[in-house]
Protein backbone atom coordinates (compact mmCIF):
# COMPACT_ATOMS: atom_id res chain seq x y z
CA UNK A 1 0.00 0.00 0.00
CA UNK A 2 1.63 3.35 -1.32
CA UNK A 3 0.68 6.30 1.91
CA UNK A 4 2.17 9.78 0.99
CA UNK A 5 3.96 11.85 3.43
CA UNK A 6 3.70 16.02 3.03
CA UNK A 7 7.26 17.09 2.89
CA UNK A 8 9.49 19.78 3.04
CA UNK A 9 12.36 18.59 1.07
CA UNK A 10 13.52 15.89 -1.15
CA UNK A 11 14.90 13.23 1.79
CA UNK A 12 13.24 11.88 4.91
CA UNK A 13 15.49 14.05 7.16
CA UNK A 14 13.27 16.98 5.90
CA UNK A 15 10.52 18.13 8.39
CA UNK A 16 7.16 16.86 8.07
CA UNK A 17 4.88 19.39 5.75
CA UNK A 18 1.85 20.56 7.74
CA UNK A 19 0.34 21.67 4.00
CA UNK A 20 -1.37 18.86 1.73
CA UNK A 21 -1.54 21.03 -1.84
CA UNK A 22 0.98 23.04 -1.60
CA UNK A 23 3.46 20.94 0.00
CA UNK A 24 7.02 20.96 -1.34
CA UNK A 25 7.73 17.26 -1.86
CA UNK A 26 5.44 14.21 -1.57
CA UNK A 27 6.89 11.33 0.20
CA UNK A 28 5.38 8.19 -1.51
CA UNK A 29 5.84 5.44 1.22
CA UNK A 30 5.59 1.75 0.16
CA UNK A 31 4.25 -0.26 3.12
CA UNK A 32 5.40 -3.74 0.92
CA UNK A 33 8.94 -2.78 -0.16
CA UNK A 34 9.22 -0.52 2.72
CA UNK A 35 10.77 2.29 0.43
CA UNK A 36 10.71 6.00 -0.61
CA UNK A 37 10.15 7.99 -3.96
CA UNK A 38 10.28 11.76 -3.15
CA UNK A 39 8.58 13.76 -6.00
CA UNK A 40 8.55 17.13 -6.02
CA UNK A 41 4.99 18.96 -6.25
CA UNK A 42 5.15 21.46 -9.01
CA UNK A 43 1.40 22.98 -7.87
CA UNK A 44 3.00 24.44 -4.84
CA UNK A 45 3.06 27.77 -6.28
CA UNK A 46 -0.61 27.81 -8.74
CA UNK A 47 -2.56 30.76 -8.26
CA UNK A 48 -5.42 28.51 -7.68
CA UNK A 49 -6.50 24.71 -7.24
CA UNK A 50 -2.90 23.29 -5.80
CA UNK A 51 -5.29 21.52 -3.63
CA UNK A 52 -7.18 19.83 -6.59
CA UNK A 53 -4.43 19.06 -8.79
CA UNK A 54 -1.98 17.70 -5.50
CA UNK A 55 -5.35 15.69 -5.31
CA UNK A 56 -4.73 14.13 -8.80
CA UNK A 57 -0.90 14.06 -8.20
CA UNK A 58 -1.81 11.35 -5.79
CA UNK A 59 -4.52 9.61 -7.40
CA UNK A 60 -2.31 9.22 -10.37
CA UNK A 61 0.83 7.80 -7.88
CA UNK A 62 -2.03 5.32 -6.62
CA UNK A 63 -1.63 6.34 -3.37
CA UNK A 64 -4.72 5.10 -0.37
CA UNK A 65 -3.44 6.96 2.11
CA UNK A 66 -2.28 10.67 3.02
CA UNK A 67 -0.49 12.08 5.67
CA UNK A 68 -0.66 15.84 5.92
CA UNK A 69 -1.11 19.16 8.46
CA UNK A 70 -4.03 20.04 7.07
CA UNK A 71 -6.21 19.23 3.92
CA UNK A 72 -8.50 22.18 2.05
CA UNK A 73 -12.10 22.29 1.14
CA UNK A 74 -11.01 21.65 -2.83
CA UNK A 75 -8.72 18.39 -1.69
CA UNK A 76 -10.96 17.01 0.74
CA UNK A 77 -13.77 17.04 -2.14
CA UNK A 78 -11.40 14.97 -4.74
CA UNK A 79 -9.60 12.93 -2.10
CA UNK A 80 -12.94 11.85 -0.97
CA UNK A 81 -14.08 11.27 -4.67
CA UNK A 82 -11.19 9.29 -5.20
CA UNK A 83 -11.11 7.24 -2.09
CA UNK A 84 -8.11 8.15 -0.49
CA UNK A 85 -7.77 8.29 3.14
CA UNK A 86 -6.80 11.46 4.86
CA UNK A 87 -4.95 11.50 7.88
CA UNK A 88 -4.49 14.91 9.71
CA UNK A 89 -0.91 14.87 11.89
CA UNK A 90 -0.74 18.68 13.50
CA UNK A 91 2.96 18.37 14.45
CA UNK A 92 5.32 20.48 12.87
CA UNK A 93 8.03 18.99 14.73
CA UNK A 94 8.14 15.67 12.95
CA UNK A 95 10.19 14.62 10.52
CA UNK A 96 9.09 12.32 7.73
CA UNK A 97 11.51 9.74 9.36
CA UNK A 98 9.41 9.88 12.56
CA UNK A 99 5.91 9.75 10.26
CA UNK A 100 7.29 6.41 8.53
CA UNK A 101 8.61 4.95 12.22
CA UNK A 102 5.00 5.48 13.24
CA UNK A 103 3.33 3.88 10.08
CA UNK A 104 5.74 0.55 10.34
CA UNK A 105 4.61 0.36 13.89
CA UNK A 106 1.32 0.40 13.84
CA UNK B 1 -20.93 60.23 -16.58
CA UNK B 2 -19.80 58.02 -13.80
CA UNK B 3 -18.42 58.15 -10.35
CA UNK B 4 -17.08 55.46 -8.60
CA UNK B 5 -16.37 55.73 -4.59
CA UNK B 6 -14.06 53.10 -3.57
CA UNK B 7 -11.16 52.74 -0.48
CA UNK B 8 -8.17 51.04 -0.20
CA UNK B 9 -9.43 49.86 3.29
CA UNK B 10 -12.91 48.20 4.02
CA UNK B 11 -15.02 50.03 6.75
CA UNK B 12 -14.37 53.56 5.72
CA UNK B 13 -18.03 54.01 4.71
CA UNK B 14 -17.84 52.78 1.06
CA UNK B 15 -21.43 51.90 1.28
CA UNK B 16 -22.46 55.11 3.25
CA UNK B 17 -21.26 57.55 1.18
CA UNK B 18 -22.56 55.76 -1.69
CA UNK B 19 -25.89 55.74 -0.34
CA UNK B 20 -25.78 59.35 0.98
CA UNK B 21 -23.96 60.96 -2.27
CA UNK B 22 -27.41 59.04 -3.90
CA UNK B 23 -29.68 60.68 -1.67
CA UNK B 24 -27.92 63.84 -1.72
CA UNK B 25 -27.12 63.80 -5.73
CA UNK B 26 -30.57 62.88 -6.80
CA UNK B 27 -32.64 65.98 -4.65
CA UNK B 28 -29.75 68.12 -6.76
CA UNK B 29 -29.84 66.64 -10.00
CA UNK B 30 -33.70 66.12 -9.86
CA UNK B 31 -33.46 62.10 -9.14
CA UNK B 32 -31.89 61.88 -12.40
CA UNK B 33 -28.90 59.79 -10.31
CA UNK B 34 -28.10 55.56 -10.78
CA UNK B 35 -26.35 53.46 -7.94
CA UNK B 36 -24.69 50.32 -9.42
CA UNK B 37 -23.66 48.24 -6.25
CA UNK B 38 -20.49 46.50 -8.24
CA UNK B 39 -19.35 45.35 -4.61
CA UNK B 40 -20.96 41.86 -6.36
CA UNK B 41 -19.23 39.83 -2.94
CA UNK B 42 -21.19 41.57 -0.57
CA UNK B 43 -23.60 43.61 -2.05
CA UNK B 44 -25.02 45.59 0.91
CA UNK B 45 -26.60 49.59 -0.80
CA UNK B 46 -30.00 48.06 -0.75
CA UNK B 47 -29.75 46.77 3.11
CA UNK B 48 -31.33 50.54 3.27
CA UNK B 49 -33.98 50.92 1.01
CA UNK B 50 -36.25 48.73 2.63
CA UNK B 51 -39.18 49.98 0.45
CA UNK B 52 -37.39 49.72 -2.87
CA UNK B 53 -39.25 47.56 -5.20
CA UNK B 54 -37.42 45.20 -7.01
CA UNK B 55 -38.54 45.99 -10.66
CA UNK B 56 -36.25 43.32 -12.44
CA UNK B 57 -33.60 39.81 -11.89
CA UNK B 58 -31.64 38.31 -14.51
CA UNK B 59 -29.20 35.53 -13.89
CA UNK B 60 -26.13 35.65 -15.27
CA UNK B 61 -24.05 32.93 -17.33
CA UNK B 62 -20.82 31.60 -18.39
CA UNK B 63 -19.86 29.33 -20.82
CA UNK B 64 -18.07 26.64 -19.43
CA UNK B 65 -16.89 22.90 -20.32
CA UNK B 66 -18.66 19.65 -19.92
CA UNK B 67 -16.47 16.68 -20.30
CA UNK B 68 -17.99 13.71 -22.36
CA UNK B 69 -16.38 10.44 -20.79
CA UNK B 70 -17.31 8.24 -23.59
CA UNK B 71 -15.07 10.23 -26.36
CA UNK B 72 -12.37 11.69 -23.80
CA UNK B 73 -9.12 9.64 -24.34
CA UNK B 74 -7.78 11.10 -21.03
CA UNK B 75 -4.87 12.73 -23.21
CA UNK B 76 -5.11 15.33 -20.46
CA UNK B 77 -4.24 18.00 -23.56
CA UNK B 78 -6.88 20.39 -22.20
CA UNK B 79 -5.87 20.17 -18.55
CA UNK B 80 -2.19 21.02 -19.69
CA UNK B 81 -3.55 24.11 -21.51
CA UNK B 82 -5.99 25.15 -18.19
CA UNK B 83 -4.49 28.16 -16.65
CA UNK B 84 -6.72 28.20 -13.99
CA UNK B 85 -6.68 24.30 -12.78
CA UNK B 86 -10.12 23.91 -13.71
CA UNK B 87 -9.84 20.82 -14.98
CA UNK B 88 -9.26 17.01 -13.37
CA UNK B 89 -8.49 14.21 -15.13
CA UNK B 90 -6.85 10.99 -13.68
CA UNK B 91 -6.50 8.51 -16.42
CA UNK B 92 -5.97 5.51 -13.65
CA UNK B 93 -9.28 5.83 -12.49
CA UNK B 94 -11.12 7.24 -15.57
CA UNK B 95 -12.17 10.15 -13.58
CA UNK B 96 -12.93 13.78 -15.82
CA UNK B 97 -14.33 16.66 -14.08
CA UNK B 98 -14.33 20.53 -14.55
CA UNK B 99 -14.25 22.31 -11.20
CA UNK B 100 -16.32 24.87 -12.14
CA UNK B 101 -15.57 27.26 -9.20
CA UNK B 102 -11.77 27.81 -10.84
CA UNK B 103 -12.67 27.65 -14.37
CA UNK B 104 -12.56 31.27 -16.22
CA UNK B 105 -14.69 30.75 -19.05
CA UNK B 106 -11.21 31.37 -21.40
CA UNK B 107 -12.35 28.81 -23.85
CA UNK B 108 -8.66 27.42 -24.14
CA UNK B 109 -9.96 23.84 -23.16
CA UNK B 110 -12.47 23.58 -26.53
CA UNK B 111 -9.24 24.56 -28.76
CA UNK B 112 -6.97 22.38 -27.40
CA UNK B 113 -9.47 19.17 -27.49
CA UNK B 114 -9.37 16.84 -30.98
CA UNK B 115 -11.72 14.70 -29.33
CA UNK B 116 -14.98 16.69 -29.48
CA UNK B 117 -14.99 15.86 -26.04
CA UNK B 118 -16.05 18.96 -24.38
CA UNK B 119 -19.54 20.41 -24.51
CA UNK B 120 -19.64 24.32 -23.94
CA UNK B 121 -22.60 24.69 -21.36
CA UNK B 122 -24.41 27.50 -19.58
CA UNK B 123 -23.10 28.50 -16.01
CA UNK B 124 -24.47 30.66 -13.13
CA UNK B 125 -22.37 33.26 -11.36
CA UNK B 126 -24.57 35.20 -10.09
CA UNK B 127 -27.95 38.01 -10.49
CA UNK B 128 -28.46 41.47 -11.13
CA UNK B 129 -31.42 43.11 -9.82
CA UNK B 130 -32.90 46.45 -10.63
CA UNK B 131 -34.53 48.69 -8.14
CA UNK B 132 -36.75 51.44 -8.00
CA UNK B 133 -36.27 54.00 -4.97
CA UNK B 134 -38.53 56.43 -3.71
CA UNK B 135 -36.11 58.79 -4.90
CA UNK B 136 -33.29 58.68 -7.83
CA UNK B 137 -33.08 57.09 -11.33
CA UNK B 138 -33.17 53.41 -9.02
CA UNK B 139 -30.47 51.23 -7.99
CA UNK B 140 -28.73 48.38 -10.05
CA UNK B 141 -27.28 45.41 -7.70
CA UNK B 142 -24.95 42.48 -8.55
CA UNK B 143 -24.74 39.63 -6.49
CA UNK B 144 -22.41 36.99 -7.10
CA UNK B 145 -22.81 33.42 -6.28
CA UNK B 146 -21.23 31.75 -3.21
CA UNK B 147 -18.19 29.86 -4.25
CA UNK B 148 -17.53 31.67 -7.58
CA UNK B 149 -14.30 33.32 -8.25
CA UNK B 150 -15.68 35.66 -11.60
CA UNK B 151 -16.18 38.83 -10.08
CA UNK B 152 -14.65 41.15 -12.63
CA UNK B 153 -16.81 39.18 -14.66
CA UNK B 154 -20.41 39.87 -13.50
CA UNK B 155 -19.24 43.69 -12.72
CA UNK B 156 -19.06 43.99 -16.14
CA UNK B 157 -22.37 42.67 -16.75
CA UNK B 158 -23.43 45.01 -14.23
CA UNK B 159 -22.16 48.03 -15.41
CA UNK B 160 -23.81 47.71 -18.75
CA UNK B 161 -26.65 48.35 -17.16
CA UNK B 162 -25.64 51.77 -16.32
CA UNK B 163 -28.15 54.73 -17.91
CA UNK B 164 -26.70 57.03 -20.10
CA UNK B 165 -29.86 58.66 -20.29
CA UNK B 166 -29.68 59.87 -16.50
CA UNK B 167 -27.16 62.80 -15.31
CA UNK B 168 -24.78 60.86 -13.00
CA UNK B 169 -24.09 56.84 -12.65
CA UNK B 170 -22.57 56.20 -8.96
CA UNK B 171 -20.33 52.93 -8.96
CA UNK B 172 -20.21 51.82 -5.88
CA UNK B 173 -16.77 49.66 -5.77
CA UNK B 174 -15.66 46.34 -3.58
CA UNK B 175 -12.70 47.39 -1.46
CA UNK B 176 -9.21 46.81 -1.93
CA UNK B 177 -6.92 47.24 -5.14
CA UNK B 178 -7.65 44.20 -6.82
CA UNK B 179 -9.14 42.70 -10.07
CA UNK B 180 -13.14 43.96 -9.31
CA UNK B 181 -11.80 47.25 -8.27
CA UNK B 182 -9.85 48.04 -11.29
CA UNK B 183 -13.02 46.67 -13.40
CA UNK B 184 -15.32 49.37 -11.52
CA UNK B 185 -13.07 52.09 -12.12
CA UNK B 186 -12.18 51.24 -15.39
CA UNK B 187 -15.01 53.16 -16.73
CA UNK B 188 -15.75 56.04 -14.27
CA UNK B 189 -14.98 59.53 -15.26
CA UNK B 190 -13.70 60.40 -11.53
CA UNK B 191 -13.18 58.48 -8.56
CA UNK B 192 -14.19 59.32 -5.11
CA UNK B 193 -11.78 57.63 -2.62
CA UNK B 194 -13.45 57.11 0.97
CA UNK B 195 -10.78 57.22 4.02
CA UNK B 196 -10.66 57.32 7.54
CA UNK B 197 -7.88 59.17 9.48
CA UNK B 198 -6.37 56.37 10.53
CA UNK B 199 -2.82 54.80 10.35
CA UNK B 200 -4.73 51.80 8.60
CA UNK B 201 -6.74 54.00 6.67
CA UNK B 202 -3.55 56.07 4.77
CA UNK B 203 -1.83 53.06 4.49
CA UNK B 204 -4.49 51.27 2.10
CA UNK B 205 -5.28 55.22 0.82
CA UNK B 206 -1.65 55.06 -0.91
CA UNK B 207 -2.24 51.76 -2.62
CA UNK B 208 -5.41 53.05 -4.21
CA UNK B 209 -3.64 56.29 -4.88
CA UNK B 210 -0.82 54.49 -6.42
CA UNK B 211 -3.09 52.27 -8.44
CA UNK B 212 -5.47 55.24 -9.63
CA UNK B 213 -2.43 57.21 -10.75
CA UNK B 214 -1.22 54.35 -12.51
CA UNK B 215 -4.27 53.70 -14.69
CA UNK B 216 -4.59 57.60 -15.21
CA UNK B 217 -7.92 58.13 -13.29
CA UNK B 218 -8.75 61.66 -11.61
CA UNK B 219 -9.62 61.29 -8.07
CA UNK B 220 -10.46 63.13 -4.72
CA UNK B 221 -11.07 61.86 -1.34
CA UNK B 222 -13.62 62.28 1.53
CA UNK B 223 -12.21 61.47 4.79
CA UNK B 224 -15.18 59.91 6.57
CA UNK B 225 -14.99 59.55 10.53
CA UNK B 226 -12.80 62.54 10.76
CA UNK B 227 -12.24 63.57 14.57
CA UNK B 228 -10.77 60.10 14.82
CA UNK B 229 -7.08 59.17 14.53
CA UNK B 230 -4.97 61.38 13.35
CA UNK B 231 -3.93 64.41 11.21
CA UNK B 232 -1.10 62.53 8.88
CA UNK B 233 -3.97 62.09 6.39
CA UNK B 234 -4.25 65.15 6.22
CA UNK B 235 -0.20 65.49 5.27
CA UNK B 236 -0.17 62.86 3.05
CA UNK B 237 -3.16 64.78 0.74
CA UNK B 238 -1.10 67.99 0.97
CA UNK B 239 2.36 66.54 0.20
CA UNK B 240 0.82 65.01 -2.62
CA UNK B 241 -1.71 67.99 -3.98
CA UNK B 242 -4.90 65.21 -3.79
CA UNK B 243 -7.80 67.54 -3.89
CA UNK B 244 -9.89 66.95 -0.24
CA UNK B 245 -13.68 66.62 -1.59
CA UNK B 246 -14.38 66.53 2.56
CA UNK B 247 -14.60 65.46 5.68
CA UNK B 248 -17.39 64.02 7.34
CA UNK B 249 -17.47 64.19 11.21
CA UNK B 250 -17.66 60.76 13.43
CA UNK B 251 -20.98 61.09 15.21
CA UNK B 252 -21.84 57.80 17.09
CA UNK B 253 -25.48 58.75 16.59
CA UNK B 254 -24.84 58.54 12.67
CA UNK B 255 -23.43 54.75 13.47
CA UNK B 256 -25.98 53.90 15.50
CA UNK B 257 -28.68 54.90 12.62
CA UNK B 258 -26.47 53.21 10.20
CA UNK B 259 -26.64 50.11 12.33
CA UNK B 260 -30.37 49.99 12.23
CA UNK B 261 -30.38 50.45 8.19
CA UNK B 262 -31.70 53.75 8.73
CA UNK B 263 -29.52 56.28 6.97
CA UNK B 264 -31.86 58.92 5.83
CA UNK B 265 -33.46 59.54 8.83
CA UNK B 266 -32.38 62.04 11.23
CA UNK B 267 -29.12 62.70 9.61
CA UNK B 268 -27.22 64.78 12.18
CA UNK B 269 -26.52 68.47 11.02
CA UNK B 270 -23.18 68.54 10.94
CA UNK B 271 -23.22 65.43 8.63
CA UNK B 272 -25.60 67.18 6.40
CA UNK B 273 -23.55 70.04 6.78
CA UNK B 274 -20.40 68.01 5.72
CA UNK B 275 -22.16 66.35 1.99
CA UNK B 276 -23.52 69.44 0.92
CA UNK B 277 -20.00 71.07 1.44
CA UNK B 278 -18.70 68.00 -0.87
CA UNK B 279 -21.73 68.29 -3.33
CA UNK B 280 -20.13 72.23 -3.77
CA UNK B 281 -16.70 70.71 -4.52
CA UNK B 282 -18.06 67.75 -6.80
CA UNK B 283 -19.78 70.20 -8.80
CA UNK B 284 -16.81 71.67 -10.47
CA UNK B 285 -16.36 68.35 -11.52
CA UNK B 286 -19.75 67.03 -12.50
CA UNK B 287 -20.61 68.60 -16.10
Amino acid sequence: MKTIITSSGDNADSKFDLRFGRAAWFCVYDKETHTTNFIENSFKNSNGGAGTKSSEMAAELGAEQIISGHFGPKAKDMLEKFEIQMIELDDEELKVRDVISRIENN
Amino acid sequence: MQIAIASGKGGTGKTTVSVNLYYFLSEKYNNRVQLIDCDVEEPNDMLFFPQAKKEAEKEVFIIVPEIDKERCIYCKKCVEWCEFNAISIVQRLKFAEVNYELCHSCGACFEACSFEALTPVQNSLGSISDYRTTFGAGIVEGRLKIGSAMQTTLIKSVKKLADSNQHLTLLDAPPGTSCPVVETVATANYVILVTEPTPFGLHDLKITVELLNKIHKPFGVIVNKAGLGNNTIYQFLEENNIMLLGKIPFSKVYAENYSRGELFENIPVDVEKAYHSILGNLATIIN
